[in-house]
């Protein structure tokens, strides 16, 4: 991928944007919408991995999900492999399947334990080809060569497989119908430290050897940094940083990309001591109910005045390298931002006079 | 580290074994440690290790059956902790050996306003009077950083997030003045944000309060961060021990080393490819004749297999548990 010039974009999401009602009350009365993607856009380049980090509850699974249509979503345009899938029907979208495939975290609730390995991995291809018995068989049987499982195992059940091993399976899985693209949703995150890397290699390998494209969510920002091409950072249903790989890592730009890989602990005694560690205070709000203005005022340490009135765009502000952050407005300089934050300042009085009105 | 001074906690030999259907769990083996008075003691190592079956043995928090602590002393204030009656080690647990596990949400009443649930040890353990304790309450949650402590003495453990969970499952370990602090993987179950917070608190809490800790984690890169020394088990057995700095700089066990090359850095070189520990770990399907790393071993002997390795001194406060000298390239000598 790194000769071609011009990569091709396999994934292009655009405003995406995935919304669970809330009902309460004796009458279940719709009152209000957690918004846990709300508005995010990224491509995904034909046979890279795009990394996807942020804290529990920001929304990460869902845009997995929503990207390949899981959910009814609420609004925006998803584009895999030229079609929009945004808006496909389910019968259409059963043809469009067999592209595009997910990973799961929890290998163990994600297999149905009453099956064998060889009816799970077997389980796409009964839906979706017309192969005979004997193919599915030897198919099954190739794809846990493919992913490192002993063909002697097929007959087993997942819970005489461990953790690592399971995690394989669902993998062999996701791959029996050649998908172009898979969804990894915390593949490693509840393995112990010692399979993780047997199972990322297993996913690096995989992918050279058929092209795949990954998005690959994660919290474990080390990890990703070894897995992705490119990182996008979510905060609270929004991203707030996308960047290719070493950029991020070495001149992390966000206020909150910042505080979040100053937050990993390094296995070295050496930097704790010297590192400069910024600590957020607080906890991450509410998606029913975020704050005005940018999503991260109430815990960001370089906040300003504007930052609670006006949300900041999300816009290329070197190249590759997108943020949302009042601070890299370049065209601003600092007698602008006060001016900035001034006119949001009207402008939000003007708008409670209007609520007024009305 | 105030060395040679008097241990506040001394384990020795510990064993415990679990009976399941069809046979035994060996799940702790000769485990020997000792905690000396104001340090942080990390304890790592994979899940099923033995972290937690090691420190709910010695507080006798396990059910009997199915676990049999088979064997081993556990001297607290000059008493085995294993040998005293059950009054006696109530007495202890919660008073002068506070604890904090992992899942805040199970450990806390959910019933019970988290003001109830701080003053209870202060009225079981130090005799306090019921306004007596509400002030000291106040006074926990003030230290363990929780905001407007007052008003949330009488809010329920679910109107408060993870982090703040955690805080006040600190404050409850902390109510009695503990000697010992035992906690448990207080961190894995929250975001790394949080957990730079609560590791942040401990160091704090710790220097302040001067009391001794042992902090269970699996994650290698919070012990560099925290712990004044390491323990490192696997397969129920501790497999290394040293002072942190020493046990990063000159690892010696093979477990310890594949480990720190296994893990990924953000910060640092790039590894292309991730070095992997092939294999999985152990079954303790039976008391341990032979390493219980051996399968997975690179540089096993033909010792290994025969016989389980003592844990040798390696020098510098430091010890390994294998028959392989890293220093040398070959086998040890006896
Ligand atoms: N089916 C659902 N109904 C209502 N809320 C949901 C649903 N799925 C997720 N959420 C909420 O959406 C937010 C984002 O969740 P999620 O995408 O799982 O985050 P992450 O994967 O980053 O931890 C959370 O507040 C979560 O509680
Ligand atoms: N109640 C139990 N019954 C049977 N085996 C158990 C029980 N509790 C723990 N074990 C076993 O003891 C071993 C050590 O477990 P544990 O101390 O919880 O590991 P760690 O805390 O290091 O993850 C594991 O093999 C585990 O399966
Ligand atoms: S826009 Fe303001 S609050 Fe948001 S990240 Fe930037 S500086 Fe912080
Ligand atoms: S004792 Fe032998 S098998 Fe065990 S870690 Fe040392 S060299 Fe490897
Ligand atoms: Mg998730
Ligand atoms: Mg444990």
């Amino acid at each position: 991928m790194l000769d071609d010039p011009k990569p091709t974009k396999l994934v292009e999401i655009d405003n995406l944007k995935m919304h669970f009602p809330i009902h309460t009350g004796l009458f279940r009365r719709h009152t209000g919408d957690v918004k846990a993607v709300d508005g995010v856009s990224f491509d995904i380049f034909e046979g890279e991995t795009l990394g996807l980090v942020g804290e529990s509850g920001c929304g990460k699974s869902t845009c997995g999900r929503a990207a390949l249509r899981l959910y009814d979503i609420t609004d925006g345009s998803i584009l895999i492999d030229g079609d929009q899938i945004g808006d496909m029907s389910q019968k259409d979208l059963r043809t469009k399947r067999p592209t595009m495939q997910m990973v799961f975290q929890d290998p163990q609730a994600s297999l149905n334990p009453r099956m064998t390995v060889q009816a799970i991995i077997q389980e796409p291809l009964d839906e979706h080809t017309s192969l005979s018995a004997s193919e599915k068989r030897e198919k099954v049987l190739e794809l846990m060569d493919q992913v490192g499982l002993n063909r002697k195992f097929a007959g087993r059940y997942p819970h005489a497989f461990s953790g690592g091993q399971r995690q394989r399976i669902g993998i062999a899985r996701a791959l029996a119908l050649n998908p172009k693209f898979i969804v990894c949703d915390e593949p490693i995150a509840a393995l112990d430290v010692s399979i993780q890397a047997q199972v990322v290699n297993l996913l690096e390998d995989l992918q050279k050897e058929f092209g795949l494209t990954y998005l690959f969510i994660s919290h474990d920002l080390s990890m990703v940094r070894h897995i992705a091409t490119r990182v996008a950072v979510m905060y609270l249903g929004k991203i707030v940083e996308l960047a290719p790989r070493e950029a991020l890592y070495a001149e992390p730009l966000h206020p909150y990309t910042k505080a979040l890989l100053s937050a990993v602990p390094e296995p070295d005694p050496d930097l704790h001591d010297t590192m400069e560690r910024t600590i957020l205070t607080g906890d991450v709000p509410s998606p029913a109910n975020p704050p005005k203005g940018c999503n991260f005022c109430t815990r960001c340490p370089a906040v300003m005045d504007i930052c609670k009135q006006q949300e900041p765009d999300y816009r290329e502000v070197l190249p590759g390298r997108y943020v949302a952050c009042h601070h890299y407005n370049e065209v601003q300089t600092a007698a602008d931002s006060t001016a900035a934050s001034e006119a949001s300042d009207q402008q939000s009085l003007s708008n409670t006079k209007n609520d007024q009105i009305n | 580290m105030p060395n040679g001074a008097q241990p506040v906690l001394d384990v020795q030999g510990l064993k415990t074994v679990f009976k399941i259907r069809g046979g035994e769990v060996h799940a702790v083996n000769d485990v020997s440690f000792d905690l000396r008075p104001g340090e942080l003691l990390g304890v790592v190592g994979e899940s099923g290790s033995g972290k937690s079956v090691t420190m709910m043995s010695l507080l006798g928090l396990l059910p009997t059956p199915p676990a049999d602590v088979r064997g081993g002393t556990v001297t607290f204030q000059g008493q085995d902790l294993l040998k005293v009656d059950a009054e006696t080690l109530r007495g202890v647990r919660g008073g002068k050996i506070g604890f904090v596990f992992q899942d805040p949400m199970t450990s806390l009443n959910p019933v019970y306003n988290v003001g109830m649930q701080i003053m209870e040890p202060l009225r079981k353990h130090m005799g306090m009077n019921k306004k007596q304790a509400a002030v000291r309450a106040k006074e926990l949650l003030e230290l363990v950083g929780i905001p407007d402590a007052e008003r949330r003495l009488k809010d329920y453990p679910h109107q408060f997030s993870g982090g703040m969970r955690q805080r006040v499952m600190i404050a409850i370990a902390l109510a009695c003045d503990p000697q010992v602090l035992v906690a448990d993987e207080p961190t894995t179950a929250l975001d790394v944000t949080i957990q730079a917070q609560i590791l942040e608190l401990m160091k704090d809490l710790q220097e302040r309060l001067g009391m001794a800790v042992i902090w269970i984690t699996h994650d290698l890169g919070v012990v560099a961060g925290i712990a004044d020394r390491v323990l490192v088990m696997y397969g129920g057995q501790i497999v290394e021990q040293a002072p942190t700095r020493e046990l990063f700089r000159d690892p010696q066990h093979p477990y310890t080393r594949a480990l720190l090359k296994t893990v990924p850095r953000v910060t640092g070189d790039r590894e292309e490819r991730l070095a992997i520990i092939e294999g999985q770990p152990p079954i303790l399907g039976e008391h341990p004749s032979a390493c219980p790393f051996r399968d997975r071993c690179d540089v096993a002997l033909e010792l290994c297999a025969k016989q389980n390795p003592p844990r040798y001194d390696v020098g510098n406060g430091h010890d390994a548990a294998c028959f392989y000298d890293a220093r040398t390239g070959g086998p040890r000598d006896a």
